[in-house]
């Protein structure tokens, strides 16, 4: 179980969570970027730059 | 098939991420996570690996990684030659012209004046492209010599210099779609449509995905296009127009996650299929 850094929504982490993973906070829908396993922890994802693409 | 070191160039793990680390440990490799935002470099050239495979977002990045990783002696998915000409949309045209592939007419200019006599000799519609970028950001479509001049404008004034060098396409008169067909090796391995009701279509910006049968002219432009940029594991994006099958754009970090379901092909597979070639040398 997680908080959303935002909107302190309460997240469970799927189990094959992995690290790095990012996610959708369900209520406020920031992306989460998983920082850390044990202990579970999501902090904001990195902001879209300007050269990122396929 | 004997185990390999591979390693996974990243900065974000997104669905496509990890379903290539899944299927790769899957079949007993050594998943090494590479992540960008952690690496120096020192130039030792000591990074024992068999293979890397590239899914950075950033193309920056993925591109001096893979000019490193490469003269370092690893192999990589994709090699830095065809990241290079994909991630530049002027190196793509310049690679499809010479090997005949399809392509819509485009012109390049480097000046406000010089980009707006080029669009205007062209004629109207056009369409204006950064040269590095995706997912259908900041691209316009000029539709009368009002609009050239306003997102001229404005374009010079964005800040980065790349925003000045002027990609100027022709607009393909298009149904509803286009095609994303995916090329792995020399093999158009699945593709589907993208449809929407904008003119831009990418999945991205809301565009529907659906399969799309690879015909035998598919497959070839495809693989066509795939050879002309240098090869490997790429997304090609094709445009249906009066005069037939256009290729608009190939990419080099593949996006599939929304393509799967529809064509029922196992692509990270497909890709990991590829990865081990390369790996095994």
């Amino acid at each position: 179980m997680v908080n959303c850094p935002e909107c302190e929504t309460e997240i469970d982490l799927p189990e094959d969570t992995i690290q790095n993973e990012i996610l959708d906070c369900p209520t406020c829908g920031l992306e989460l970027e998983v920082v850390d396993l044990n202990p579970a922890e999501v902090d904001l994802a990195p902001e879209e730059e300007e050269d990122w693409g396929e | 098939m004997p185990s390999l070191n591979l390693g996974l160039l990243f900065s974000r793990i997104r669905v496509e991420e990890k379903l290539l680390i899944k299927e790769a440990k899957r079949r007993g490799h050594q998943v090494r996570r590479v992540d960008s935002r952690e690496l120096v470099f020192d130039f030792e050239d000591d990074y024992d690996l068999d293979v890397l495979l590239e899914r950075d977002v950033s193309h920056s990045r993925a591109l001096y990684i893979l000019n490193l990783f490469e003269n370092g002696d690893v192999p990589t998915v994709n090699s830095y030659k065809t990241a290079r000409t994909c991630g530049d949309k002027i190196a793509t045209t310049k690679a499809l012209q010479e090997a005949g592939v399809p392509t819509p007419e485009v012109k390049v200019a480097f000046t406000q004046e010089s980009a707006l006599a080029a669009i205007e000799e062209m004629g109207y519609p056009v369409v204006l492209k950064p040269v590095t970028g995706s997912w259908g950001r900041l691209l316009a479509k000029i539709n009368d010599r009002d609009a050239a001049e306003a997102v001229l404008e404005h374009k010079s004034q964005l800040g980065s210099y790349y925003h000045k060098i002027f990609y100027i396409q022709e607009y393909v008169d298009k149904p509803d779609r286009d095609i994303r067909a995916f090329v792995v090796g020399d093999e158009t391995i699945a593709a589907i449509y993208r449809k929407s009701g904008h003119w831009i279509t990418n999945t991205a910006r809301g565009g529907e995905a659906a399969n799309c049968p690879v015909t035998q002219d598919i497959d070839q432009i495809c693989v066509d296009a795939a050879c002309a940029v240098g090869g490997g594991v790429l997304a090609v994006d094709l445009l249906e127009g009066a005069g037939g099958l256009t290729v608009a754009e190939v990419n080099y970090t593949v996006e599939f996650k929304n393509s799967v379901e529809p064509t029922g092909v196992d692509i990270p597979a497909k890709i990991v299929d590829y990865v081990e070639k390369v790996g095994e040398g």
